[in-house]
């Protein structure tokens, strides 16, 4: 089947102390090719683990992921990642950093070079290939994250709060920009967020998860990024499903962290 | 600001303020004498004070008496006809007493005869601490001439090229140790308690043991710095490398890289700035390490210059060879600085 598949994804972290966290319990997912799916739920509920499980620097305790049909076993050049910031490679300009997946193929210079040089203006940083990482504002980091992923020409990409970082206006225009370049690479996305209102706007579809054991809670199918690829988001906010999706989701993540504060001591 | 206090307390020409200095120039007391007969007599004590030893003008009479005193010395005074003195300016005085007198101090010694020191004022004698001009004299003199046989380069040069080759090997050796122990959980299991017991123990202290060893010459010398730099170069690697960011080694995996290919293109670079740290550490314990130990045994070196001279009481040349030391240490710091702003200029930034 084409397409990425979690099947029952269980994980179980053993603590020194003898205790052990059950950060996911049977958690099965499946991605059409081409699909954005959001990633929401109170924090501690196991989303960058079933990232990164799906990344493959994680191995399950028990569960099954295929892509494509064979089965994900360790990190691979197919499943691209994006990080909230500090992962670039600031030893490289921001060109050598775009590039460093096909360098590191070993592709020759002028086989990849035309194609990061593409990538480098769609995200808008043409004319600062060649400034050091760290001359570069938050939010032009986040668009070589984008862009240097892109280059690898992953069939799955993975975000893990990739706009969390960021003042609210960059981040608007970076949600623009992710959406737009979901519409013209077509990738498979997977998208974890904190904010309800990216998930809305980003995600066709939308799983939003539960803590204690991390397990998926509920899920929707969403028009909005349909709308966004053609019309302003601010548009699409105005939607009135987007304002009652967006009420319902927020109430529902919020009882889950009341509830989980209710599971704590009082201090005392 | 010290070398303006350095100039008021030496008396150079280079400052406008001084402290007082030593009295020069002529001065004189009276006083009253008791012969062996008992008969009092009156007389004067006429002193010159001066750096060539001169006597005052005028010709001595039966009880005037002239002497010349070197500055900052002390000086008998044999009165006419052997005559014990029993007052000074008027003030009496008896054997272990002392009147102070114009421009100095009149004793009297157990065995009752006069002795005269003048005014030391508040200023250094050179041979505690020499003026400033003193010392650039003496430079430029040690500049054209050497000193013991070697040239003011020479001695420097040897220095440097000891911590140049200590830290080269420490760096050498240090750096992929540092990395495999950063790398693999068993090096690290084995080398850890080594190296975290090592890097404390102040390299002076290996000095003894290292001349057992080695001996006292270049060989011990050059182990010695290798040692000095070794620890702090392999817990500086270490460091660099278990400071990476779990996020970068995970996007170079997920990019497609191999073990090899993110040892060589992630961890070494990220580990640079850590390593240039290290490094400028390292010089300047290797820095002064050199020095000491060429106080224990060299035949060139900065090290071996000042203690030459502190043995001849050369002030003024051991005064120079601290402040070339400090100099030159101040200066490979600053050329350290330099190449690390241009090889890691993203340190600090990441
Ligand atoms: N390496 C680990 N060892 C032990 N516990 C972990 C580890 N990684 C995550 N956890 C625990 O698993 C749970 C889920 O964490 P995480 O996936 O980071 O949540 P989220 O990204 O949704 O905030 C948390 O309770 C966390 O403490
Ligand atoms: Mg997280």
């Amino acid at each position: 089947m084409p397409g990425l598949t979690l099947n029952n994804i269980s994980m179980r972290f053993d603590l020194p102390n003898g205790s052990h966290v059950q950060a996911l319990q049977d958690v099965s997912l499946h991605l059409a090719k081409g699909e954005l799916l959001s990633v929401l739920g109170p924090s501690g509920c196991g989303k960058t683990t079933l990232l990164n499980i799906v990344a493959g620097f994680l191995a399950p305790t028990s569960g099954e992921i295929t892509l494509n049909g064979h089965a994900v076993r360790g990190p691979d050049a197919e499943r691209g990642m994006v990080f909230q910031e500090g992962a670039l490679f600031e030893w490289m300009n921001v060109r050598d950093n775009v590039s460093f997946g096909p360098r590191m193929a070993g592709r020759r210079k002028s086989d990849y070079l035309p194609e990061v040089d593409r990538l480098l203006e769609i995200v808008g940083l043409k004319d600062f290939r060649d400034k050091a990482i760290y001359e570069l504002s938050g939010g032009m980091q986040q668009r070589v994250a984008l862009a240097r992923c892109l280059a690898n020409d992953p069939d799955v990409i993975l975000m893990d709060e990739p706009l969390g970082a960021l003042d609210a206006l960059t981040r608007e225009k970076m949600q623009a920009l992710v959406l737009k370049l979901w519409k013209e690479t077509g990738k498979t996305v997977m998208l974890i967020t904190h904010s309800v209102e990216e998930a809305l706007l980003l995600g066709e579809r939308l799983i939003v998860m539960a803590p204690r054991p991390g397990r998926i809670h509920k899920e929707y199918r969403l028009p909005f990024a349909e709308l966004g690829a053609g019309m302003d988001l601010r548009e699409v906010k105005k939607h009135p499903d987007f304002g009652t999706t967006r009420e319902e989701i927020l109430s529902m993540i919020w009882n889950m962290e009341e509830e989980i504060m209710g599971h704590m001591e009082p201090a005392s | 600001m010290i070398f303006l206090l350095w100039g008021a307390f030496t008396g150079s020409r280079l400052v406008p303020l001084h402290v007082p200095g030593p009295f020069a120039g002529e001065t004189s007391f009276t006083y009253q004498s008791e012969s062996e007969g008992g008969q009092l007599s009156d007389g004067r004590v006429r002193i010159a004070v001066g750096p060539d030893g001169a006597l005052p003008a005028g010709a001595e009479t039966s009880e005037d008496v002239a002497v010349a005193v070197q500055s900052g010395r002390n000086k008998l005074i044999q009165l006419p006809d052997d005559a014990r003195a029993v007052s000074v300016n008027g003030t009496g005085i008896a054997p272990g007493g002392a009147v102070p007198v114009e421009d100095g101090t009149v004793s009297m010694t157990a065995k009752g005869t006069l002795s005269f020191a003048a005014e030391r004022g508040l200023q250094m004698e050179p041979i505690w601490l020499p003026s400033p001009e003193a010392v650039v004299g003496r430079f430029i003199e040690v500049m054209a001439n050497g000193y013991q046989n070697h040239s003011l380069w020479e001695h420097i040069g040897a220095s440097l090229l000891r911590v140049l080759a200590g830290f080269s090997l420490g760096a050498l050796v240090g750096i992929p140790l540092g990395y495999a122990m950063g790398l693999s959980g068993w090096f690290r299991g084995w080398f850890d308690p080594i190296v975290e017991f090592m890097r404390p123990v102040p390299p002076l202290a290996l000095i003894p043991l290292v001349i057992i060893w080695f001996g006292i010459w270049e060989t011990g010398k050059v182990v010695l710095l290798f040692l000095a730099a070794l620890w702090v170069m392999a817990i500086a690697a270490r460091a660099g490398v278990s400071g990476v960011r779990i996020s970068k080694i995970h996007a170079a995996y997920s990019l497609g890289a191999s073990k090899w290919q993110i040892l060589r293109h992630v961890i070494v670079p990220n580990s640079l700035p850590e390593i240039f740290t290290g490094a400028r550490v390292a010089m300047g314990v290797c820095w002064g390490t050199v020095v000491a130990a060429e106080l224990v045994a060299a035949q060139m070196g900065a090290g071996m210059m000042i203690i030459a001279a502190a043995k001849f009481q050369l002030t003024d040349i051991v005064m120079m060879g601290i402040i070339l030391i400090g100099l030159i240490g101040f200066g490979i710091d600053m050329l350290m600085r330099q190449a690390e702003s241009r090889l890691v200029p993203w340190k600090g930034r990441g």
